[in-house]
């Protein structure tokens, strides 16, 4: 069942804009979101929120239409920012008794269980975190109301790779009943390559895939060869292609692979395949 | 019911768990009417995608190997010794004809070949 779906989102600032940016998720799933720096990722997560007007476009949020019912929505969502930041001379404990109020489903014991679990002490005072601990203590605020959809910017940056896993182990948790799901950008793309159900992509404002992850990575190849094997026709449709005195290495759509034999195909992953959109087609 | 990923194999996920699978049903491993335990388990066990572990299951079902009751799960399908061995012989089929392929580009005839699998078949 559809649990968020985001239509043609415009926002306009002077020097960028998102650009009919849609999307949509369905219940009990992973949605991680990738894109450069200045891509528009927070962007798109900010306005889709309305924590910056869109200038057009619909969310709708389990079938509400979030714009018009936001209070309603919000119940029911679990937000991390890593821009946001707490009071430095406050203790968790008097952070966490203003941020419960808001919300009609806040449970405690839920709450008191992330805290353990992340080894956070609630009369530490922010000043005194780690930027892990930061993380982790945003994390136990966003997951302690019962939230259905998660949407998290950036969540496992600034974690250790222990930590981090920890994260990706929790994430699975909470999809595992089919109910919530977490929509998180992050620029980590092997923790995607591990846990992430659906990939969507942004660049300069606009969508260039939103897929299923397995679809995503089966849909681009690399390929190499030497450079008298790159010719016009090759090269017109590699997306990206790098050259130097030893060969060649390109992007290419999977069904743009035929007539390529005798080259070196092998499997993209996330990273690859956004190297070489970055670097743009090869003119 | 075991299985193991290889992140280095070239083989796509959803092909390595259903040929464990598939191969543990043909030799009897995991019993007709085994109940196997639910995707969404499987994938935070195995730390891969949701939608990869149905993948393996649709294919497993789809071949024949399992069935499903709305609601209830999924279960090994009830094969009798016969069809489990002409199950066995066509997954069995398929890997050999990709393999005979190979070794036909490689120039072997059918005697060498089956002289090369007699000499490695034990060891």
């Amino acid at each position: 069942m559809e649990l968020l779906s985001v239509h043609n989102l415009n926002k306009k600032y002077e020097k960028f804009a998102l650009k009919n940016v849609s999307f949509s998720l369905e219940k009990g799933y992973i949605m991680g979101f990738v894109g450069r720096n200045g891509a528009g990722k927070t962007t798109t997560l900010k306005t889709m929120l309305n924590l910056v007007h869109a200038d057009g476009g619909t969310v709708s949020f389990l079938g509400k239409d979030y714009f018009s019912d936001e209070l309603a929505c919000k119940q029911k969502i679990g937000l991390m920012f890593g821009d946001i930041f707490y009071y430095p001379k406050q203790r968790l404990r008097t952070i966490t008794n203003v941020v419960k109020r808001f919300y009609n489903e806040w449970d405690d014991a839920a709450y008191e269980g992330y805290l353990a679990r992340f080894d956070l002490d609630p009369e530490k005072k922010v000043e005194k975190l780690s930027t892990g601990m930061k993380v982790k203590y945003s994390l136990a605020l966003a997951l302690s109301h019962h939230a259905q959809l998660l949407i998290l910017d950036e969540p496992t940056s600034g974690l250790d790779p222990v930590s981090r896993d920890d994260m990706l182990e929790l994430f699975q948790e909470l999809i595992e009943g089919g109910e919530t799901s977490i929509l998180f950008s992050t620029q980590i793309t092997s923790d995607l390559e591990k846990c992430a159900d659906f990939i969507t992509y942004i660049k300069d404002g606009a969508i260039i895939a939103s897929t299923e992850k397995d679809e995503f990575l089966d849909s681009y190849k690399i390929l190499k060869g030497s450079g008298e094997r790159l010719t016009n026709d090759l090269r017109h449709k590699l997306i990206g292609c790098k050259e130097n005195s030893l060969g060649f290495s390109g992007l290419v759509k999977t069904t743009d692979l035929r007539g390529s034999t005798g080259l070196e195909v092998s499997a993209a992953d996330i990273e690859s395949i956004m190297i070489y959109y970055e670097k743009g087609r090869a003119e | 019911m075991n299985i193991i990923i290889s992140n280095t194999s070239d083989k796509p996920i959803y092909q390595q768990i259903f040929e464990q699978v598939s191969a543990q049903i043909v030799k009897g491993e995991l019993e007709r009417d085994f109940c196997l335990p639910p995707i969404r388990t499987v994938a935070k066990q195995l730390r891969i995608s949701v939608i990869t572990v149905k993948k393996a299951w649709e294919e497993l079902e789809h071949r024949g190997f399992i069935y499903t009751m709305v609601g209830k799960g999924c279960f090994v399908a009830p094969l009798l010794p016969g069809e489990r061995a002409s199950k066995r012989d066509e997954l069995v089929a398929e890997k050999l004809k990709k393999d005979i392929e190979y070794y036909k580009g490689l120039g072997l005839t059918l005697p060498e070949l089956i002289e090369l699998i007699r000499r490695y078949y034990g060891s």
